[in-house]
């Protein structure tokens, strides 16, 4: 049971929720971190920490002896990733989007592959939630492959939760992809409920059952709540505001080491999802 | 030899194009009788123009390349086709031509400006 | 004269980057505004821009199954690298149907070349659209990503041509630009070859970890930053250790401005905290502007 856990707007408390959620499991379950560009459930959930293990994407490597500068290489990619030249072909790694369609396509075999870093996977553990992060490294701009790099390591049985990048671009749909329901943390204030509408719509996009969390359900005004009614989406939780809660994550404490009688909520919450299998929630 | 210049305009009076990746197109000009032909740079690609841009320069057969400002994958390219790359031209084609017949411009020894989507 | 360009960016989602944003756009006089926050654009809240003119953004190319010439052989779904080739079982009898996913889809044009019986279309897409907008501040640049899409560097670079072209126009000197969050490629397309970085920030933990990855990425760029510690009184503390870290993560710091419900107040009123109220933290946004002036001379 995937369990993606996101936000159209950054800073809602999302990867407080996905912690919390992960934390209030009777069962061992994993966690992953895709927010790639700046993980931080490690910080809420102080896992163990093991020794990195890079990713890398393939990117084309010429044998300059073999290549006949025929061209069908760079006439196939769609990133210019390829130059052909009478003198030589150059390959611009930072470009491609490891394809493999200029490997397949050389008549000559003058192309191979080879592999190229642009992140690092860490794991870990903290009770019985296994961790596992993807980070980017600097200054690289391109994020689905690290994702579906740490999707991979999702066990097929089981709870997996998933801590999602904020946005609704390329880098949240590599993250909710097949997962099975979505934890969507919103706040009841405009840019909250404006940012809920367009991942509702992209989620809606993908057919992905969703439903709400409201977190500091008091600072601003109902509209949110009227959408969700509207829309028939479901409420599961609502966190008041708490500055407490606000301090402390401030800290990285856990939600639930300053409010532990919300540890219940979440364990009920996790329980239903897990039941739910996707069926009843809303699509 | 025949060299090319960046270009958003049609004659010799038309300013230097700026920017080497999204110049409109290529005047390609034999500086001993100012005979010139327009090349078209079409496309306008998310990523990769300045390389788009050197690949088509490097099959005009020219042995040098004038522009405003190049970026390092395109100034790779154009090292790799043996075209002598000059950067920070100003003014009209005419005028950048006589410079150069002067002796005026300096050849780039790299990019002149980072690689972006712009 | 080359305008300036201020791009306000946080790294982590959340610290009151467009809030603020928005209050220097009326503070300023006469800027050209951007919203390059294309995947989740909030300014536009605060500012109510009226639109002008609205443009496609095309991007990239997307393949997609001629359903009556394929025959379902699945070399499509062996060589495509992104997962975006599904299948759909229609009845027991039929063979699979073979379904390319548009938001998967990266346009590669793998599938379309190798497929045997050329049953693949591959056709322009449409990744979203730009508009130029007047509102009360001057003219604003903005933009809606379509969902899924790559490529939002390329928008992100559309918004500030544009933007550039506007102040062209309107004479203008100053371009103010709402960042997006996180360090990838929308983060980089905003502020490379722009005049300074703002970058908002909060005294959380999480906040201090991803500003130090966004400086990383400004310092990767050479572009020089200036930190803005929003809402710093809920930790003055954590907000002392980040000034006091800041030269050694490369930045100068813009000043400081406190935690206010007054922000959600004037948010829900469509406005911007210095339009709204004239209070402490209005002063300590106006401290933050002249500064940053100051420094741009």
């Amino acid at each position: 049971m995937k369990i993606a856990v996101a936000s159209g707007k950054g800073g809602t408390g999302k990867t407080t929720v996905a912690v919390s959620l992960a934390l209030a499991g009777q069962q061992p379950l994993q966690l992953l971190d895709c927010d790639v560009e700046a993980p931080n459930c490690r910080i809420f959930l102080q896992p163990t920490i093991n020794p990195p293990q890079p990713v890398s994407v393939p990117v084309p490597v010429v044998d300059q002896e073999k290549c006949s500068r025929c061209g069908q290489c760079s006439a196939l990619c769609q990133y210019h990733a390829i130059a052909v030249l009478e003198t030589a072909t150059l390959v611009f790694p930072e470009l491609c989007h490891s394809c493999g369609g200029c490997r397949r396509i050389c008549p000559e075999a003058a192309i191979s592959e080879q592999e190229r870093e642009i992140g690092q996977i860490f794991t870990g553990r903290r009770e019985l939630v296994d961790w596992v992060e993807g980070r980017l490294n600097i200054g690289e701009a391109i994020t689905p492959p690290l994702i579906r790099a740490v999707k991979r390591k999702a066990r097929p049985q089981g709870t997996v939760i998933i801590d999602c990048p904020p946005g609704t671009a390329c880098s949240l749909v590599a993250a909710v992809s097949g997962c099975d329901v979505v934890v969507l943390v919103t706040e009841p204030t405009p840019f909250g409920l404006h940012d809920l509408h367009l991942t509702v719509e992209v989620l809606r996009q993908l057919q992905l059952p969703l439903g709400v969390v409201i977190n500091r359900s008091d600072i601003g005004d109902q509209r949110v709540e009227h959408f969700c009614a509207r829309e028939r989406i479901p409420i599961w939780l609502r966190i008041a505001h708490d500055r407490r809660i606000a301090a402390a994550s401030a800290r990285g404490e856990g939600l639930l080491a300053v409010r532990p009688e919300l540890a219940d909520d979440f364990r009920r919450l996790l329980e239903n999802l897990t039941k739910l299998g996707g069926k009843e929630a809303n699509r | 030899m025949k060299i090319a210049i960046t270009t958003n305009g049609s004659n010799l009076e038309a300013p230097v194009g700026q920017r080497f990746g999204r110049a409109e197109r290529f005047m390609v000009i034999d500086p001993a009788t100012l005979e010139y032909q327009l090349v078209e740079n079409p496309g306008d690609p998310a990523q990769g123009a300045g390389i788009q841009s050197a690949e088509r320069v490097a099959r005009l057969g020219v042995s040098a390349l004038i522009t405003g400002h190049c970026g390092p994958k395109a100034y790779r390219v154009l090292q790799a086709a043996g075209i002598e790359v000059y950067v920070g031209a100003q003014g009209s084609v005419a005028e950048v031509l006589e410079q150069h017949r002067q002796g005026r411009l300096q050849p780039a020894v790299g990019a002149d400006v980072e690689g972006h989507w712009v | 004269m080359k305008p300036k360009e201020i791009v306000v960016v946080s790294g982590k989602g959340g610290t009151g980057k467009t809030s603020l944003m928005a209050s220097l756009a009326v503070l300023a006089s006469e800027p050209v505004l951007a919203d390059c926050d294309v995947d989740a654009a909030d300014l536009h809240l605060l500012l109510n821009p009226q639109i002008q003119t609205r443009q496609e953004f095309w991007s990239g190319k997307k393949a997609s199954i001629r359903q009556a010439d394929c025959f379902s052989c699945g070399h499509c779904r062996r060589l495509c690298r992104f997962e975006a080739v599904h299948t759909e079982a229609s009845s027991v009898q039929a063979p699979l149907k073979y379904l390319i996913d548009p938001i998967g889809c990266e346009g590669c044009g793998v599938c379309v070349h190798f497929c045997p019986v050329q049953a693949i279309d591959f056709k322009d897409s449409r990744a979203g659209e730009w508009f130029v907008s007047a509102t009360r501040q001057g003219p604003m640049v903005h933009a809606r990503l379509k969902a899924g899409a790559e490529n939002s560097g390329k928008l992100v670079a559309v918004v500030r041509e544009q933007a550039r072209r506007l102040a062209a126009e309107h004479n203008r000197e100053l371009i103010l630009i709402d960042g997006p969050p996180g360090i990838g490629c929308a983060v980089i397309a905003a502020i490379t070859g722009a005049s300074v970085v703002v970058a908002v920030t909060e005294p959380t933990l999480s906040a201090r970890h991803d500003l130090e990855r966004l400086l990383a990425l400004a310092r990767h760029f050479s572009i020089p930053v200036l930190v803005w510690i929003n809402k710093w009184d809920l930790d003055p503390q954590m907000t002392a250790d980040v000034e006091l870290h800041c030269r050694e993560l490369g930045a100068e710091l813009l000043g400081r401005v406190r935690y206010d419900p007054l922000f959600v107040a004037a948010q829900i009123q469509g406005k911007t905290l210095v339009e709204f109220d004239s209070g402490e933290v209005a002063e300590e946004i106006r401290s933050g502007w002249q500064r940053l002036l100051q420094w741009l001379v």
